[in-house]
């Protein structure tokens, strides 16, 4: 992490530290191209926004030109794969204290390149402070933007882009944070910032939002309290005293006034009759921990209690928290939590915010962006370039969480197309995608962690040799073994780092980490191989199909969807007329088929999707828009399908007259979340009246939607290849799971 | 009250009465006390029951030939500010806000039916509690003397120390608190108040929220008159001005603060009342 050149100043603001040395692909990165420069300055910390462009390898397919020659050559691949340089948007935050602004600046300046950029939006109370300073070191305009503003508009960009965003809290519950399904319709909602003060703010829609009230006893008032009663002079420390009180030493609760009989007047004997009750009538010192205590009970009970207010008069029944007081600390959340519990009867729910802290930095970004309409795009949180929460967390040993504590990073990366609900979805507010959920399921967390970790040289083998000519793949391959290692780390002791952890999140931490260090499609080479092999069997088995009686052949397309090598033990009544065939190199074909995603598409789907096209139905075939693991992707499947038809006529007939639609899915993961679908997808089974969803493979129907439930008729197949699943599951391992679901009426 | 106790017993009490009606949370938690040490057995009446009682008792028979409310006409005006009576006519419904140790808020729609709305903890006992941590007064004369001395401005943050003026974009005027001992997150503002300072922030910072909370109970209850009684309020014209001044302001002049002139008694009239009920 950083080390200072100069110590640095309390909380004040006091001192700035000149110069520090940052490793530069930890903290500013991308930053040479960085556009669009926001800046959101509290009374402690710094949130510095840019937009960037980031260049990375893909590995792109092209057909060969074949006009008209016949494709029987065996040497040669079905189509070529190079790897090319894409450029993509990313979103950078970085949060830091006030203290190394200077030293920032002057690294950002250093190492800046791009100047288009000329305006820098500032947002927060200290833009005023800074701003001289800012525009003096990057020599640019300062333009203020009204704080409020620039929190709602952050708070509508993260509840609808940032998947499990919102958490409500319960200490001592089984988990600890259960995190929100993101809803299509977010508003209205109740917004309490709590920084110094308390500002309570109703958002009707993107652009109308109100100050309905507010409240002066907030996080300035703990902090100012705080440090007159207990002589502490950081925010941290005084919660950190107050996780640790009794605050019934120094407040008097119902029961010291009643002396037990309480029921009286309806209340617990523990309820706080009077805060700091007791410190008047006796003549003993109280503890700091024991004052601090009371005072954060006295601030969010009261919090709380005017939040149920007016949400009751706004006939409201979720309330977002956010502000430097919240900052995700568990005490705080707790005390919050509890005291709307008790103050709505249960009625109105307490949420907190991942990001809060990047709010208004974001809405800072946002507001200089308008014209390039960031809302027409869907973002993800890249998981590799992101800190996740509680990474600043108090609750750890105070000097760890210090120099961890230096710089906490988020990254977005802009996706290119819209994503959406699939239409057929039965409930899509309640649609999880994820079977599991390893934030609450210890036992499934600790073996998933654990295989993850076990397959992790595997996978570095396996990018390092699919970059043979790459000079520096070793290094890189080495800094992506660290980087997910680290990851994998963090989430074994925070669970809940990046919203609900799940196989999903895992397997898509890797990916990204991947991409980070250029290595986006590990198996293109072996795909292009397999694709090859399994083309040339096409017709073959094809052929060997059609021979079939009508239920032997659904017998054979059923087994041959199921990812499973065809020739072993899958469709067997096509393996033995295969073997029988003297032309067909039977041997070769089953000893050069390895990892299967070949025969998959092309010996398993396309004569199924055929079979289905005979019968006159229409099939809509969806493949990844990215590659992940050696799942097809989108260009490998319409090259392929190109090739199928060149052999067959039904397909070609299909494709020519629009029988056979191939779309992209939106996602780049093994896994499939029916709610972030491509939108062009989500048009075409709306507008085609699809009533069958066949989903295919242990990410997308045994990871995710085992349990989905659609509102037509459903398929889902695959084998479990785990056995720790298939045990979990009910079954041995290579189990097969063919789940064929009538939605109820 | 042990005191208390021990002098009913030496003067034997317990051989004037033998009921002693009593109200309010003591009236449980020293039961056994009065009935060991001092022979006296007590009749515990509900607190709130009581405290309605008294009060409506007490308006009607009023205070020397005048209404026993009166109201603040110019709250913030130190040279205009008046008090008027007012006669409490239509006492239905009536936000009752009691304010103790604790602070409690009660709905009345009618002799007999009322609800206990809320309560919060940032009471009387709040306020003179944190006073006596900050300033060492023993006393909640010595507490309000000081703030009465004090310029709260200097401990708290007001909107005006972080906007420059007004905050325009939500209607919020330079002069209102932003944060509460906001000041005070600063090492040399800390070194820079004084004792009468602390104590006067203390005193706006629970009496602004008392009147904030309150004023949201009326706008949820659909009331709009609200009466602040409570021993919090006895001698305290700076609270009262404050709160009369407060509720006109933020409710844009639809909720009119009432106060009374024997604010403490009341739980103690509604127990005499009972008393007298008894043959």
């Amino acid at each position: 992490m950083a080390e200072c050149g100069a110590s640095g100043g309390g909380s004040s603001g006091d001192t700035l530290v000149k110069s520090i040395t940052l490793p530069p692909d930890e903290v500013f990165r991308n930053l040479e191209n960085a556009k669009r420069f926001a800046i959101d300055i509290g009374g402690s910390l710094t949130k510095l926004a840019y937009y960037s462009t980031v260049q990375h390898k893909v590995a792109k397919v092209r057909s060969f030109d074949h006009s008209g020659k016949d494709t029987e050559q065996d040497h040669e691949p079905p189509y070529e794969v190079s790897v090319q340089e894409e450029i993509t948007a990313r979103l950078h935050f970085v949060k830091f204290e006030n203290t190394y602004i200077e030293a920032c600046l002057d690294f950002i300046r250093d190492h800046l390149v791009n100047t288009e950029t000329k305006v820098l939006l500032a947002t927060g109370g200290g833009a005023y402070k800074f701003k001289d300073l800012i525009e003096e070191k990057l020599q640019l305009t300062v333009d203020k933007e009204d704080v409020m503003t620039c929190l709602i508009k952050g708070c509508n960009f993260v509840l609808k882009n940032i998947p499990n965003e919102a958490f409500a809290y319960q200490k001592d519950a089984e988990p600890e944070f259960r995190f929100q399904t993101n809803h299509a319709n977010i508003f209205p909602y109740l917004l309490v910032n709590v920084g110094s003060g308390v500002s309570i703010v109703k958002v009707e829609t993107e652009d109308q939002f109100e100050w309905i009230g507010g409240s002066s006893i907030g996080g300035g008032t703990f902090w100012g309290l705080g440090a007159l009663l207990t002589k502490t002079k950081k925010f941290d420390e005084l919660l950190h005293l107050a996780s640790k009180g009794q605050h019934a030493n120094v407040d008097m609760l119902v029961q010291d006034i009643y002396g037990g009989a309480h029921q009286t007047l309806g209340l617990s004997g523990n309820l706080i009759a009077s805060s700091f009750g007791k410190s008047a009538t006796a003549d003993r010192e109280f503890s700091k921990e024991d004052m601090a205590k009371s005072l954060l009970h006295m601030i969010s009970n009261d919090i709380g209690q005017l939040a149920c207010l007016y949400a009751r008069l706004h006939g409201l029944d979720r309330v977002y928290f956010g502000g430097f007081f919240i900052r995700g600390h568990p005490v705080t959340m707790h005390t919050i939590t509890y005291s709307i519990n008790f103050f709505s009867k249960g009625e109105v729910q307490a949420l907190f915010l991942r990001h809060e802290g990047y709010l208004g930095a974001i809405g800072a970004f946002l507001k200089g962006a308008e014209q390039d309409n960031p809302n027409q795009y869907s973002w993800g949180e890249n998981y590799a370039g992101s800190s996740g929460l509680m990474s600043t967390s108090p609750e750890l040993c105070l000097t760890q969480r210090a120099r961890s504590g230096t710089f906490d990073l988020l990254e977005m990366d802009r996706l290119e197309r819209p994503l959406v609900n699939l239409p057929l979805l039965l409930d899509p507010s309640s649609y999880v995608p994820d079977t599991v959920d390893l934030t609450d399921d210890a036992l499934a967390r600790k073996y998933w962690l654990t295989c993850f970790e076990e397959a992790l040289d595997g996978v570095v083998k396996r990018a390092v040799a699919s970059q043979p000519e790459s000079v520096d793949a070793a290094e890189r391959a080495r800094k992506f073994r660290q980087k997910y290692w680290s990851k994998l780390q963090t989430l074994r002791h925070q669970p809940f780092a990046y919203g609900t952890l799940t196989v999903r999140s895992l397997l898509d931490t890797r990916e990204h980490c991947l991409n980070e260090f250029s290595f986006p499609d590990p198996y293109s080479k072996v795909k292009q191989k397999e694709n090859g092999i399994a083309l040339r069997c096409f017709q073959c088995v094809v052929r060997a199909l059609d021979a079939l009686g009508w239920e032997e052949r659904q017998l054979a397309l059923a087994k041959g969807l199921l990812a499973g090598n065809v020739f072993d033990w899958g469709a067997k009544a096509v393996s033995d007329v295969l073997e029988s065939d003297p032309q067909f190199g039977f041997e070769e074909a089953k000893r050069k088929l390895q990892d299967n995603s070949g025969i998959d598409l092309i010996l398993g789907v396309f004569p199924f999707v055929r079979e289905l096209l005979l019968r006159g139905t229409e099939v809509i075939l969806a493949c990844n828009s990215g590659p992940a693991l050696n799942d097809v992707t989108y260009s490998e499947s319409l090259i392929v399908a190109e090739r199928i038809a060149a052999m067959d006529p039904i397909i070609h007939s299909a494709l020519q007259e629009e029988r056979l639609l191939l779309v992209q899915t939106g996602s780049s993961s093994p896994c499939l979340d029916l709610s972030r679908l491509d939108k062009g997808l989500a048009v075409l089974v709306r507008e085609r009246g699809a009533d069958l969803v066949v989903i295919e493979g242990m990410g997308r129907a045994v990871h995710t939607n085992y349990h989905a439930a659609l509102c037509c008729e459903s398929l889902k197949l695959a084998v479990v290849k785990n056995a720790w699943l298939a045990e979990r599951l009910g079954g041995p391992l290579f189990s097969v799971i063919f789940k064929y679901e009538v939605p109820a009426e | 009250m042990p005191a208390f106790i021990q002098m009913g017993r030496d003067k034997n009490f317990s051989s004037l009465h033998t009921v002693f009606c009593a109200t309010g949370g003591g009236a449980y938690k020293f039961e056994q006390d009065f009935l060991t040490i001092g022979d006296l057995q007590l009749c515990k009446l509900d607190e709130l029951d009581c405290l309605i009682k008294g009060i409506l008792y007490i308006d009607s028979v009023g205070f020397n030939g005048r209404s026993q409310c009166y109201y603040f006409e110019n709250p913030a005006d130190s040279e205009k500010c008046q008090k008027l009576p007012f006669e409490l006519k239509n006492p239905y419904p009536l936000l009752l806000v009691n304010i103790g140790s604790g602070v409690s808020i009660l709905a009345v729609y009618s002799k007999n039916n009322y609800k206990r709305v809320t309560g919060t903890s940032l009471g009387g006992g709040t306020f003179f509690g944190l006073c006596c941590l900050l300033t060492g007064c023993t006393t909640f004369e010595e507490a309000l003397e000081m703030a009465s001395c004090g310029d709260s401005t200097k401990v708290d943050k007001l909107v005006r120390d972080i906007y420059g003026g007004d905050y325009e974009r939500f209607g919020l005027p330079g002069w209102a608190v932003a944060s509460s001992f906001g000041n005070m997150m600063s090492k040399e503002k800390r070194e820079a108040v004084s004792k009468e300072d602390l104590a006067r922030a203390t005193l706006i910072t629970i009496t602004n929220n008392i009147g904030s909370i309150a004023r949201m109970c009326a706008l949820n209850e659909n009331i709009n008159q609200v009466i602040f009684v409570g021993n919090f309020l006895r001698i305290n014209t700076i609270a009262m001005r404050l709160l009369a001044y407060a509720l006109d302001y933020w409710s844009k002049g639809q909720l009119k603060a009432l106060f009374s002139e024997h604010e403490g008694y009341f739980g103690a009239v509604g127990a005499l009342l009972e008393l007298l009920k008894i043959p």
